[in-house]
């Protein structure tokens, strides 16, 4: 357990790397029009604010010795009632920092990139604005010191990501799945939910510090609920299966939000969640092997759909997929994996921007054209974009010594500390990585031109590529400085745990082993689509492939198990609601209005036969006193 | 010491009558007088609240009290605590706004006077301050129901085609429950007779009470009906989506957004404090119907193709949540429905104010088909329709938030299955919410909308309120909570129920 | 003379005033079966007076004249402007005070 020091000196200010970029947010998005012209500028400032606030605090944290190195800052007590408390405040650890420097850096790089890619649109401010409240409530998520707050900036990049996925919302599909994101993503938020009120009926508090303190003292049913239950969140926030299906629909969004959000941060909140709850699914064992069981299948299905699509956001995402089962595959390995989890993260952060404002930067030059199959050879025209693709393409599949090699290659060899079933199949991902990457590269910018008649490729400005060469340095030389310079283990350690057991193989073996099978990977994917020509319109394929088109089913089984019987017994109900609760309402005027009609009937207008009645009622009541009397 | 409450519901009412009072040829004066009233009982509300003392021991604050008809034992007495500041608060805030938005809601071709109009709104002001504020069951009953007559004619006479079917809907189901409850309250005299041997229908004498159980649950259903038709619940709701989409938007916002509100507000304070074991006999009927409640409302949204009637159902779904918090008996949760009540009361405002203007714009029409794409046309419109959305939503950061998820936190505290299901609801009001939303602001412009403007100064003017509270709310609970949090300890500890401690004892976390 | 016996033919006016209401169409026979009806209590009254003693009886007896004069006055009045206006004096035509 780890005491909060006070925040002093320049972690007083760890609310201003919020409240900057929510700032620029709040002005760019009521500025409305007349904030067109220098918003953009606007918004690159505060993310560029806040990362530079964010290396002076990793400096800062650097000199502090490592069990003095996480801050806590309270602004003010948030929500209380009862013995309910949740405050409004803040923690700044190792994992935090790292998570920081990753969403600032990447984040201004990303936004300077964006000035180029979205000169054109009408509502960059909006654009710019949107992504200033991304990263305001990306910095909120991981900064938050209780769950409660977290669960703030949790739905506040799921807001985010609504509204940038539905940016171009004219185009209806667009907006439809940005609609599907949230409320896919809010079968994960129920998860979060219910996780922070097992957490709270249990430890009777929200917070990091009490929940994890005490978490020695909760049985293990108790943390094992709370483990599956983080876990449901993490599944929709990552994408994981289940709740998969709403990423590959994610990149109708522009593609600067692809990479920030849905390939570098935002998606990755959930490994952040799970790896934060280490104390929880240290002791959750079942819990933290459904997290293995769930990564795995992922990193399974986001291969094979990223396969097998042509679209190449499509497929980069279905690799973002992948790649995420990876780090929760390492997570839930436990001690053993965490800190590899978070390694591949910032690893993968880098090199997944690069690789999509790569492909952001081709379709800009082909017209906003996705389809792989009207690429080809433009390793000549787009030059920057070919190399830093590559830098990023030699990165994903792990080949040394690029960023990718050295944190997958830890995850690899931490599977089989625990299991060679599972570390094998870890290893099989990876040569699938290598298939599908190599089919992107090859049919992006190798072969023969395909492209459709009036496309003219053409290299991006500077203010794109920059971005792209700072991450493909990144995707290059990131793996081997955080292993070797910055000591991730180490650093990690304090927060997270860190263990490491015998493995039944060597490391070199291990190494040697996975290099041979991604390159088995890459070489059939240049048999198929570098050496041989691939055709315009795509081949049937196989059953797999046709499945993989379809995403594997996900959105049929979304669509046959919950959409259509949710929506039927909506019509049920309406109908149901129309026709009972309130026939019966209106029945019953109805019944006394007709009721009413018979009954005046006996108002004839006969004045004797008024009469008569008068006279029977006379009679009646003159006969009911005499019988009274009698008896 | 100043009669704060007595000022507070005099003013609009005088301000209602001098407005009627006004040539009928000058209906923007009319228009001027009721906004400037409406804000200076704003203003009163606020100077009242600043003197509110959140610490302090007395049941009530604020407190006159003056015989009227002493013979029964009735008295004219007001006096507020935390949860009736609140909801005065509430109304005197939604009145100025509503007074704004509908500014060109009545003219003299849509029929109906336009003085006449506002000086309605005016005297629901005042009769709904009295009714939060009455400490005499007697006169509470009697604003209760002369509350209905404002709103008989607000909706009867500048309604919609449907108005004069939605009305009579209105009155007559809302009558009905007021007749179970003047029975009730008839029979609650009786009983203190008996008990005490002078009858009385002072609240605090009556709290004290104990009753017999049998009495005290037949006149437990009796307040408890009136209030389930108010609120409306399960399944006594099908007066609100007629009255709704019959309503103008601004009625409808006064209508749902503070007058249903006295419905839980009379479960909180007179079911719970003067029935307490009745309730707790009753409470899993209640949190049934609040259950069913909260689905059956989320789900039949889903399906509803008028946007008022959309509104209506997802507001009976939110007073599922909000009773469900009610009736679990726990600390967390009933603070929680209080906080939610002013959350669904601002997030109705927002949504039928914006509706309403999105309506004028397409002459009338709610159905979600006659639109499409409005971002294009109108982003400010979209963009306070989307915040709209999302605080009916419950979007974390927004007081919606806080106000659902303690109702939730509470819940689950107590039950944990009720709580977990009830969490589902979440994913159901996403879905309909962001339907209604994909719907009508995106995709291509519909044909017919194609030239329409988008929102105006006044019409943002009206709306920013609104969406200040929710966030600075949302962000910043304590000025609810402060108030709310002892008022609810009080009914906690008069109906002498204790909150499920954590499993795992906490000693040395300070919590 | 036994005062039973004013009563009795008390009820056996009264009866025969009843009958002849009902009966009866044309509107002024009506109207004397009704003064008929009205004096049968009137001798009701009066015999009891006598059988108690005292003059309550009497003093009802004088207000059931004055309101039966009243009576009179506007009932004839209203049977004169029926007639007047349908040509007709039976009871059953003029039923327009129906539902």
């Amino acid at each position: 357990m780890i005491e909060l020091m006070p925040a002093e000196g320049v972690f007083s200010l760890i609310w201003v790397l919020i409240a900057l970029p929510l700032l620029g947010a709040g002005i760019l998005l009521l500025g409305g029009r007349r904030t067109n012209s220098w918003g953009p500028y606007l918004g690159v400032f505060t993310v560029v604010g806040s990362a530079v606030l964010a290396v002076l605090m990793l400096l800062a944290m650097m000199g502090q010795p490592a069990e003095e190195r996480s801050v806590g800052q309270t602004l003010f007590t948030w929500v209380f009632a009862g013995s309910f408390q949740a405050d409004m405040a803040f923690q700044l650890d190792q994992l935090s920092m790292v998570f920081v420097l990753l969403i600032t850096i990447v984040g201004s790089l990303i936004h300077i990139y964006s000035i180029g890619y979205m000169s054109h649109d009408v509502d960059k401010r909006k654009f710019f604005g949107y992504l200033n409240l991304f990263v305001a409530a990306m910095l909120l998520l991981v900064l938050a010191n209780n769950y409660f707050l977290l669960y703030v900036g949790w739905e506040g990049v799921g807001l985010a990501s609504y509204l940038l996925i539905g940016f171009w919302q004219i185009k209806p599909t667009a907006a439809a799945a940005a609609k599907k994101a949230f409320i896919i993503n809010r079968v994960g938020d129920v998860g979060l939910s219910l996780a922070i009120m097992v957490m709270f009926v249990t430890f009777g508090s929200v917070s990091f510090q009490d929940v994890f303190g005490q978490s020695g003292e909760a049985s293990e049913g108790t943390l094992t609920a709370i483990g599956l239950l983080l876990l449901l969140a993490a599944c929709g926030k990552s994408a994981q299966f289940p709740l998969q299906a709403w990423l590959l629909d994610a990149m109708e969004g522009p593609t600067p939000v692809s990479a920030l959000i849905h390939a570098a941060t935002m998606v990755t909140a959930g490994v952040y969640l799970i790896v934060r709850s280490n104390a929880v699914f240290d002791r959750a064992v079942w819990a933290a092997a459904a997290v293995v069981l769930v990564g795995l299948i992922t990193i399974f299905m986001g291969a094979i759909i990223g396969s097998a699509k042509d679209d190449i956001k499509k497929s980069l995402a279905g690799s973002t997929m992948s790649q995420i089962g990876y780090m929760i595959f390492a997570a839930g390995l436990g001690p053993i994996g965490y800190v590899f989890a978070i390694f591949h993260l910032l690893t993968h952060g880098v090199f997944k921007a690069g690789l999509f404002l790569g492909a952001g930067s081709v379709m800009h030059g082909m017209k906003d054209n996705v389809n792989m199959r009207r690429y080809g050879a433009l390793r000549g025209l787009m030059v920057i974009t070919f190399v830093t693709f590559l830098a990023g393409y030699l990165a994903i599949m792990g080949i040394p010594p690029f960023a990718g090699f050295w944190s997958k290659d830890e995850i690899i060899h931490a599977a089989f500390e625990r299991s060679w079933v599972i570390g094998a199949a870890a290893i099989l991902g990876a040569g699938i990585t290598g298939f599908y990457m190599t089919r992107m590269v090859a049919m992006t910018f190798f072969g023969k031109a395909r492209w459709e008649d009036d496309v003219h490729p053409h290299e991006s400005p500077a203010v794109m590529t920059v971005p792209l060469v700072i991450l493909a340095l990144g995707s290059t030389f990131l793996g081997m400085a955080l292993l070797f310079w910055g000591n991730i283990e180490s650093w990690l350690e304090p927060v997270v745990g860190f263990a490491s057991g015998p493995t039944t193989l060597s490391s070199i073996t291990l190494m040697a082993i996975t290099l041979v099978v991604v390159l088995v990977g890459a070489f059939i994917g240049w048999r198929q689509y570098g050496a041989n020509p691939v055709p315009i319109e795509a081949p049937r394929g196989n059953w797999l492939t046709r499945a993989a088109r379809r995403d594997l089913y996900g959105d049929l089984v979304n669509e046959v198990v919950i959409v259509r019987p949710s929506f039927a017994l909506a019509r049920w109900l309406a109908w149901f609601d129309s026709a009972w609760i309130d026939g019966i309402v209106n029945g019953s005027a109805a019944f006394v209005g007709g009721a009413a009609g018979r009954i005046r009937r006996t108002q004839s207008g006969f004045a004797r036969s008024y009469a008569l009645s008068m006279l029977g009622g006379a009679v009646l009541i003159v006969a009911a006193l005499v019988l009274v009397r009698l008896s | 010491m100043t009669p704060w409450l007595t000022i507070l519901a005099v003013v609009p009412l005088l301000g209602s009558v001098i407005v009627v009072l006004l040539p009928k040829s000058r209906p923007v004066l009319a228009k001027q007088l009721a906004l400037a009233i409406s804000l200076v009982t704003l203003v009163l509300t606020v100077l009242m609240a600043l003197q509110f003392n959140g610490a302090s021991s007395d049941p009530f604050q604020f407190v006159e009290s003056y015989p009227w008809i002493p013979a029964f034992g009735i008295s004219y007495s007001v006096g507020v605590d935390g949860i009736g500041l609140v909801l005065i608060a509430l109304a005197a805030t939604l009145v100025p706004i509503v007074v704004i938005a509908g500014w060109r809601d009545v003219d003299a071709t849509s029929g109906g006077s336009v003085k006449g109009y506002f000086a309605l709104i005016l005297a629901l002001e005042s009769m709904m301050i009295w009714v939060f504020a009455a400490t005499d069951v007697f006169m509470f009953y009697v604003f209760f129901e002369v509350m209905l007559i404002p709103v008989y004619f607000m909706i009867g006479r500048y309604g919609g085609p449907q108005r004069s079917y939605a009305a009579v809907k209105f009155l007559l189901y809302s009558l009905l429950g007021g007749l179970f409850m003047l029975a009730a309250m008839i029979g609650l005299y009786v009983v203190s007779a008996q008990m005490t041997g002078q009858g009385t229908f002072d609240y605090l004498t009556l709290v004290g009470l104990e009753m017999d159980p049998t009495t005290e649950r037949i006149l437990f259903l009796g307040f408890f009906l009136a209030f389930a038709i108010k609120a409306p619940l399960w399944p006594f709701h099908t007066w609100l989506p007629d009255a709704a989409s019959a309503a103008k938007p601004g009625t409808a916002v006064l209508l749902i957004g503070v007058l249903d509100k006295v419905g839980t507000f009379g479960m909180i304070r007179y079911c719970l404090p003067i029935f307490p074991a009745a309730s707790e006999f009753y409470a899993p009927v209640v949190i049934g119907m609040a259950l069913v409640g909260i689905f059956y409302g989320a789900y039949v949204a889903l399906n509803q193709n008028d946007m008022k009637r959309l509104f209506a159902y997802s507001s009976m779904s939110h007073f599922g949540f909000i009773a469900l918090g009610i009736f679990v008996f726990t600390t967390v949760a009933q603070s929680g429905s209080m906080v939610y009540m002013v959350a669904h009361g601002l997030s109705t405002a927002a949504l039928f104010l914006t509706a309403g203007f999105l309506m004028q714009r397409a002459n009338g029409s709610s159905l979600i088909f006659d639109f499409g794409g409005v971002n294009k046309a109108a982003p400010v419109l979209a963009g306070f329709f989307m915040f709209a959305a999302l605080s009916s939503l419950a979007l974390p950061g927004l007081v919606s938030f806080v106000g659902e998820f303690m109702v939730l936190l509470g819940t689950f505290q107590r039950y944990l299955f009720v709580g977990g299901v009830a969490t589902l609801g979440i994913v159901i009001t996403a879905a309909y919410v962001l339907r209604l939303y994909q719907k009508t602001m995106t995709g291509p412009l519909a044909v017919k909308l194609v030239g329409m403007p988008d929102l105006g100064a006044r019409e943002v003017i009206a709306l920013m309120p609104v969406v200040v509270l929710t966030l600075v709310l949302g962000l910043f609970p304590a000025p609810i909570l402060n108030v709310i949090n002892p008022a609810v300890d009080r009914v906690m500890t008069t109906i002498a129920a204790k909150d499920p401690g954590p499993t795992v004892s906490s000693e040395g976390s300070g919590r | 003379m036994n005062p039973a016996n004013y009563v009795v033919l008390s009820a056996v006016l009264f009866s025969l005033g009843a009958i002849g209401v009902l009966v009866r169409r044309n509107a002024i026979i009506v109207f004397m079966s009704v003064e008929l009806m009205l004096n049968a209590a009137n001798l009701a009254f009066v015999a009891f007076a006598r059988m108690n003693g005292n003059l309550d009886g009497q003093v009802a007896a004088f207000f059931v004249m004055v309101v039966a004069a009243a009576e009179v006055v506007v009932g004839l009045a209203i049977i004169v402007t029926i007639f007047r206006s349908r040509r007709s004096a039976s009871i059953d035509e003029p039923n327009l005070l129906k539902y």
